[in-house]
């Protein structure tokens, strides 16, 4: 009964939306208010009815109705409650709900906070937005009905894949989607200000609150999926280069370039063809990004359903989308007067350099992911590896790296270089220093220790560019505590990310150079030194789980002849889907992490493809296949990408990018006391 | 600064920046190309030795041994219709079993023999990785590995 409410709810919410997509646009063309207005309830109504939807079939998924043919698929009655939840978005046709819940939560979002929009603006970001909730929708009730029910009802489900069981993946869809999605905003205001043909500064400070929010959850997903990778797939690293990652990777990139030239619209009111195109391409390499990983053209974890009609669905909305925002864009762009001028030493020269290698290094990573589909059409099957994008990616990003501490301290308009190089005499002071204490410390190799001289370079300029806001240590301290408490939102978001870039630089750099891998057989009772470690082989025992068997190592790691911990990897098996796993072991100082990961057994198999042969209790003698990393500096990618999220956060408080707020009245004086 | 002379810059910047990508993307991709060859075509087509490549196909039944003692592995890789040895050092994935699928990357010996530097599984049960299949499909022995494996 509830499937079948969801069902129907999905139609409503498809009518409302196609009229949404229509009466405003026809409102806003006559200057009708009762139709534009009808946008906002529209938006809401929306989103009611999908999330009426979204939450029948998430029920569904709780009580394990097994009636519905999705749960019976990717669900099982014996599963952890958290993984039936995340269920709902672990298979093709629950993701795809999840995507329009998403999208209608942003509908309705500016629905709500838009009191400041004009309402001709605001009834056509509605209106776009609902164009792509009528595609998401109609493909989901022409090829990928979540709600389709079995006759009669099988006794269990098949259950989830279990690498895919794990906390931090539950959240790594939505968040990713909340990123993904969210750029469907900023798309929406792009095309809406492109039919009305006007783009002004005040654009530039709409759009900018739903960039950052989309760019945080993305950076937010990114990371997150990254860390799982980390420590579920057992291969001691963070990053491969994977289609998928950089389906995700490329739309993060362009958002960030997105993030900034909307700064120079809104400040001075320039760039504002090319920050449309931005918007544009944002969403647009969301959707590929969608169709890349949903489509299953790419071989990996995330391809679901390999049902061809699917993949044409989502590749027509994105033909659809990409084409027509594109077409309107070369009809309309050249037409939107160029506002401000600026010289090329000044702030927006700054900005204008970090869009430019930041759309390049997009360029270049989308290269490598299509090129491999463009060449299977031609009959050659070839992969592009991670020596490609590292070697085309980091000559990008080094020079916009060292620019930022620079960009940041030029004046807008007209900047002096001189003075701001002198003004960073202390960060590079302390990045030399750094350079030669990881020499000191590690030797080399040269990139290396640059690296991390960078990291420090990014870090210590964040801190000067805020401390020369705060004029500390050039006026009284009572003064520049002042300046500090006045300080924006916005610019305190910015030091925050900033520092958080070099942070994640330092990770990678530091992990990328010494990781230190050992694979061996160890035997009960065996050492193996590393890194200053001592790591004995303790033995194994049984622990298992509520939907899986598990043979757990203990390694008694010292150090110095002190212990310092004992770490426990396992090889799991998940009887309902028949699948082994590992479990690796991580001890982590934050400098440093040490990683086990327990391979195969030296036993017999298990004939006929039964319990594994790492269940039974094992001979006292039995070798195993360990692996042992040492990954310095590692969590710092994460550390570094959490307290860029935290800039993005800080700065989305600034009030100037409260969508809802009243305007603040020209010359009012804050109040010190009024926690703002 | 006048509004032609900016955009021009700005034009120029671009160029620059489409340039760079263009010549980094050239360079890079002239090493870094892994060509996908199955067993079949390894044979056939005389596959360059120690240049990096990619091979998949079925894990042969009963072509698993290890060495004692170290954590070599050698098996051999089919498509059921041709069979390469294949060495790697290091552990395998979990779901790396005879008779499944597999893609193996590293390089060839000139005796014939594969040299592989990462082994990699599918993710799960239902999953068979396109270059298997292709390269099954290719061999014209897809039809009976259909429903193998469930």
């Amino acid at each position: 009964m509830i499937a079948e409410a969801g069902h129907f709810a999905l139609l409503l919410a498809l009518a409302i939306a196609l009229a949404q997509a229509i009466v405003p646009l026809i409102g806003a063309a006559r200057r009708d208010t009762q139709l534009m207005d009808f946008a906002r309830t529209a938006a809401q109504a929306q989103f009611a009815f999908v999330a009426i939807a979204f939450f029948s079939l998430m029920w569904a998924f709780v009580v394990s109705d097994f009636t519905v043919s999705l749960v019976v698929q990717s669900s099982h009655s014996a599963k952890p409650l958290l993984y039936k939840i995340s269920g709902v978005w672990g298979n093709h046709e629950g993701s795809m709900v999840l995507w329009v819940f998403i999208l209608s939560l942003f509908g309705a979002a500016i629905a709500v906070f838009g009191d400041n929009l004009p309402p001709a603006l605001r009834a056509r970001v509605l209106s776009v937005q609902a164009m792509i909730g009528v595609a998401f929708l109609l493909f989901i009730v022409l090829t990928s009905n979540p709600f389709h029910r079995v006759f009669p009802p099988p006794p269990d489900g098949n259950g989830l894949n279990p690498i895919l069981q794990d906390p931090g993946l539950a959240f790594h869809p939505p968040l990713l989607y909340l990123g993904y999605v969210g750029f469907s905003t900023v798309f929406s205001f792009a095309v809406a200000a492109l039919i009305e043909g006007r783009v002004d500064a005040a654009w530039g400070r709409w759009v900018r609150p739903w960039t950052l929010a989309a760019w945080a959850a993305l950076t937010l997903g990114i990371a997150l999926g990254s860390w799982w990778a980390y420590y579920e797939l057992g291969w001691g690293g963070w990053w491969f280069w994977d289609p998928v990652e950089n389906a995700s990777f490329m739309p993060w990139l362009v958002g960030a370039a997105l993030l900034h030239s909307a700064i120079v619209v809104e400040k001075r009111d320039a760039l504002k063809s090319w920050t449309i195109l931005l918007a544009i391409l944002a969403f647009s390499l969301s959707l590929i990004g969608t169709f890349l990983v949903r489509s299953g053209v790419l071989s990996s974890v995330h391809a679901f359903a390999v049902d061809p009609a699917r993949g044409v669905g989502i590749l027509l909305i994105l033909i659809l989308a990409v084409g027509g925002s594109l077409l309107l864009y070369a009809i309309r762009a050249p037409a939107l007067k160029s506002g401000g001028l600026f010289a090329p030493i000044s702030r927006e020269g700054g900005l204008v350099i970090n869009n430019l290698l930041l759309a390049t290094a997009t360029l270049t990573v989308f290269i490598g992911t299509l090129f491999p589909l463009v060449t299977e059409a031609y009959g050659h099957r070839i992969s592009v590896g991670p020596p490609y994008f590292n070697r085309v990616f980091v000559p990008l990003m080094v020079p916009l790296l060292l620019l930022v501490p620079v960009g940041s301290l030029l004046a807008w308009k007209r900047g002096d270089l001189a003075g701001a190089l002198s003004r960073l005499w202390v960060a590079a002071a302390i990045a030399a220093a750094i350079i030669l204490f990881a020499w000191w410390l590690r030797g080399g190799p040269v990139g290396a220790l640059l690296g991390l001289g960078l990291a420090a370079w990014l870090m210590a300029g964040a801190l000067v560019e805020w401390a020369e806001r705060i004029r500390l240590f050039r006026a009284p301290l009572r003064d520049s505590v002042n300046r500090a408490a006045n300080l924006p939102r916005s610019a305190w978001g910015m030091t925050i990310a900033h520092f958080g870039l070099g942070v994640i630089v330092a990770g990678i750099t530091a992990t990328s150079a010494w990781q230190i891998e050992r694979v061996l057989l160890m035997r009960v009772g065996d050492q193996l030194a590393i890194a200053g470690y001592t790591v004995k082989f303790a033995g194994t025992d049984r622990a298992d789980g509520s939907n899986y068997f598990s043979r757990r190592a203990s390694f008694e790691v010292s150090s110095n002849g002190r212990p310092v911990t004992t770490m426990h990897p396992e090889k799991r098996f998940f009887p309902v889907q028949g699948m082994p796993t590992t479990e690796a072991a991580i001890h982590t100082t934050i400098l440093a992490d040490l990683y086990i990961v327990l391979g195969d057994i030296e036993a017999p198999a298990q004939p006929g493809g039964g319990t594994p042969n790492f269940l039974p209790e094992p001979k006292p003698d039995t070798a195993w296949t360990v692996r042992v990393y040492y990954n310095p500096l590692v969590p710092w990618i994460w550390i570094g990408a959490m307290i860029a999220v935290l800039g993005g956060v800080v700065s989305l408080t600034d009030r100037r990018h409260r969508v809802g707020a009243p305007r603040r009245v020209r010359g009012a004086v804050p109040q010190p006391a009024a926690g703002d | 600064m006048t509004r032609k002379r900016r955009r021009l810059y700005i034009l120029l910047l671009f160029m620059i920046g489409i340039g760079t990508a263009a010549a980094l993307t050239l360079t890079a991709f002239r090493d870094n190309l892994v060509f996908f060859y199955s067993p079949t075509e390894i044979v056939e087509k005389d596959a360059p030795p120690w240049r990096n490549m990619r091979i998949g196909g079925l894990v042969e039944a009963g072509s698993v041994e290890r060495a004692p003692g170290s954590t070599e592995v050698r098996f051999k890789v089919t498509d059921l219709q041709t069979s390469i040895s294949v060495v790697y050092n290091g552990a395998l994935p979990d779901l790396f079993r005879e008779g499944q699928g597999v893609v193996a990357q590293g390089q060839l010996s000139p005796d014939g023999v594969f040299h592989a530097r990462e082994v990699l599984a599918k993710h799960d049960e239902k999953y068979m990785p396109p270059e298997v299949a292709e390269a099954l499909k290719k061999s014209g022995r897809w039809q009976e590995t259909v429903g193998l494996g469930k």
